[in-house]
């Protein structure tokens, strides 16, 4: 679904990836791994066109993506939900999901989609009209989350969502991704939390100062000394 | 005192703060979406202005009765589109570089379009007298005097900030223009164009200008190429007092800059063209986010 193939992406003259490649499989939920400044987060703005691209490319189902612009990315069935949950606060809850609803030309499948996100998170019908500024942080997550579904991407890329959650909403936005992946959506997930992780992934790859260390299937790498050592705190 | 502060002075500051509040919204705007303060935008007024003297003098002389309403839109949309071109040829291409660049090129079009419109023949450098579009009539209630010019002014100014109102308030777009001020990569993420939104957000704007424009020129029917300069940094004075960015700001911001520099200059002309920078001057020192705007901290 996702084939990334000799990526390097710079900021000035620092290399932030240095020729890494790997793939997500389709209806899979592939996992990369690694410490701060790893560049887990710049593969993620690389793949969504908000980062350019130095040498290399980026297939998502045989297209060519590579340096596209990032609303036509979008439009061809990747969603993103970035670090720090990016919503937008001064907008109600209602407008936010509408903008991520902007691609969406026909009223059907608008309200089907409407429908999938408060199946999933029906808090945020109750919170509809409220300015999204004022939920609670994991709220947030879950509104960035649902912005990301509203969008509907046939894969969702997802940057640290359990950041600054307490432990119970960890394991809630953990199930909500188990849950979107069960629905038909690929997930590529970026996690500083490699144990929860490696939990839900079905396939890993860890990530070192901008190259692929080691990759694997999740359940391989939780037993892996390395990955243990340097990731578990084992 | 009683001379100076009195209710027809009141009258002629809306007056002119309706103006200027058409200008600064502009500025606000595009401020708001790309961070980038505009100093073409003066331009972009004095172009309006130039249509619809075109426009009227065209009509005049074949002795074809326009509408008034016609004029205008043809105006603002000539603004509107000088407003574009300038984003699409000289801002667009920096959008991604230092903001210093932008703006020293934003200082490049404004003098590119004074001392262009200065050469051409047709428009040359020197003043030329607007032709009276509306006849002038003046009401008289009590010691009052109210002009038609006035009213025309106060509604036109007012209709159209309705009008941006709603449509950054309920419409789509406005909702995607809110977005894209607050954050653009996660506005980008939900599958909008962004470039798209500036664009309309410079059409807007110029369109607004354009209007000023003509509505400066029906009130003081002297037009020449650099008549943008001043009410466009007033207008800028405005907007950053107000708040820059904030739209109600924008309007609230240019209501006070009016109303003080038409008290003041009843007192004394050249104390008129200081006044609204003192008052900026002194509300920065206590509210250096403007009247209207909110503390922003500088993400990291």
């Amino acid at each position: 679904m996702l084939k990334v193939s000799n990526l390097e992406v710079s900021y000035g003259a620092i290399k932030a990836i240095k020729d890494i490649s790997f793939e997500v499989k389709d209806g899979q939920i592939a996992t990369l791994i690694g410490a701060n400044g790893a560049g887990k987060t710049t593969t993620l703005r690389t793949i969504s066109g908000l980062n350019r691209v130095s040498s290399g490319h980026i297939f998502f189902k045989d297209t060519n993506i590579t340096n596209m612009e990032p609303h036509r990315i979008v439009n061809l069935g990747i969603s993103h939900v970035p670090e720090g949950r990016r919503i937008f606060a001064t907008l109600t809850v209602m407008e936010n999901l509408e903008l991520a609803a902007w691609t969406i030309k026909d009223k059907n499948v608008k309200s089907e989609r409407y429908d999938l996100v408060f199946s999933i998170f029906p808090r945020l019908k109750e919170r509809f009209k409220q300015l999204a500024g004022t939920l609670s942080g994991g709220e947030q997550q879950m509104l960035s989350v649902a912005r990301a579904l509203m969008t509907g991407g046939s894969l969702m890329l997802l940057d640290e969502p359990s950041m600054g959650l307490s432990p119970i909403l960890v394991d809630e936005i953990f199930d909500v991704i188990q849950k979107i992946n069960k629905q038909g959506t690929t997930i590529l997930l970026v996690e500083q939390n490699a144990r929860k992780a490696l939990e839900v992934a079905d396939y890993a790859y860890v990530l070192e100062v901008g190259t692929i260390a080691l990759q694997g299937s999740a359940r391989e790498l939780k037993e892996d000394q390395r990955v243990k050592e340097a990731y578990l705190g084992a | 005192m009683g001379e100076i502060f009195n209710l027809q002075q009141l009258i002629n500051g809306i007056q002119l703060g309706s103006i200027y509040a058409l200008i600064s919204l502009g500025y606000t705007m595009v401020y708001g979406i790309v961070r980038l303060i505009n100093f073409a935008h003066g331009d972009f007024y004095m172009v309006g202005a130039y249509a619809a003297y075109f426009i009227v003098n065209f009509a005049l002389a074949r002795h074809v009765n326009i509408p008034v309403v016609f004029v205008f839109a043809a105006s603002m949309g000539a603004s509107a589109l000088i407003a574009m071109a300038a984003n699409r040829i000289a801002y667009r291409p920096l959008r991604y570089k230092p903001r210093l660049s932008a703006l020293i090129t934003a200082l490049g079009v404004s003098m590119f379009l004074e001392y262009f419109f200065s050469a051409l023949p047709f428009i040359g450098p020197s003043f030329r007298s607007f032709p009276e579009l509306i006849t002038q009539r003046i009401f008289t209630i009590g010691n009052i005097k109210i002009s038609n010019y006035a009213i025309v002014d106060v509604a036109v100014s007012a209709v159209l900030m309705i009008f941006l109102t709603y449509l950054v308030r309920r419409t789509k777009v406005g909702m995607a223009m809110r977005a894209v001020s607050q954050d653009k990569d996660a506005a980008r993420l939900m599958g909008i164009n962004i470039e798209s939104i500036i664009t309309i957000t410079f059409l807007i704007g110029g369109a607004f200008a354009g209007a000023a424009g003509i509505l400066a020129g029906i009130t003081y029917p002297r037009i020449y190429p650099y008549m943008g300069i001043l009410p466009g940094i007033k207008a800028f004075t405005a907007a950053v007092l107000g708040g820059i960015g904030n739209i109600p700001g924008a309007m609230l911001g240019s209501y006070i800059m009016g109303i003080s520099e038409t008290f003041a200059t009843a007192y004394n002309s050249l104390l008129g063209e200081g006044i609204a920078f003192a008052i900026l001057i002194i509300v920065l020192l206590f509210r250096p986010q403007g009247l209207l705007g909110e503390v922003t901290a500088e993400k990291v």
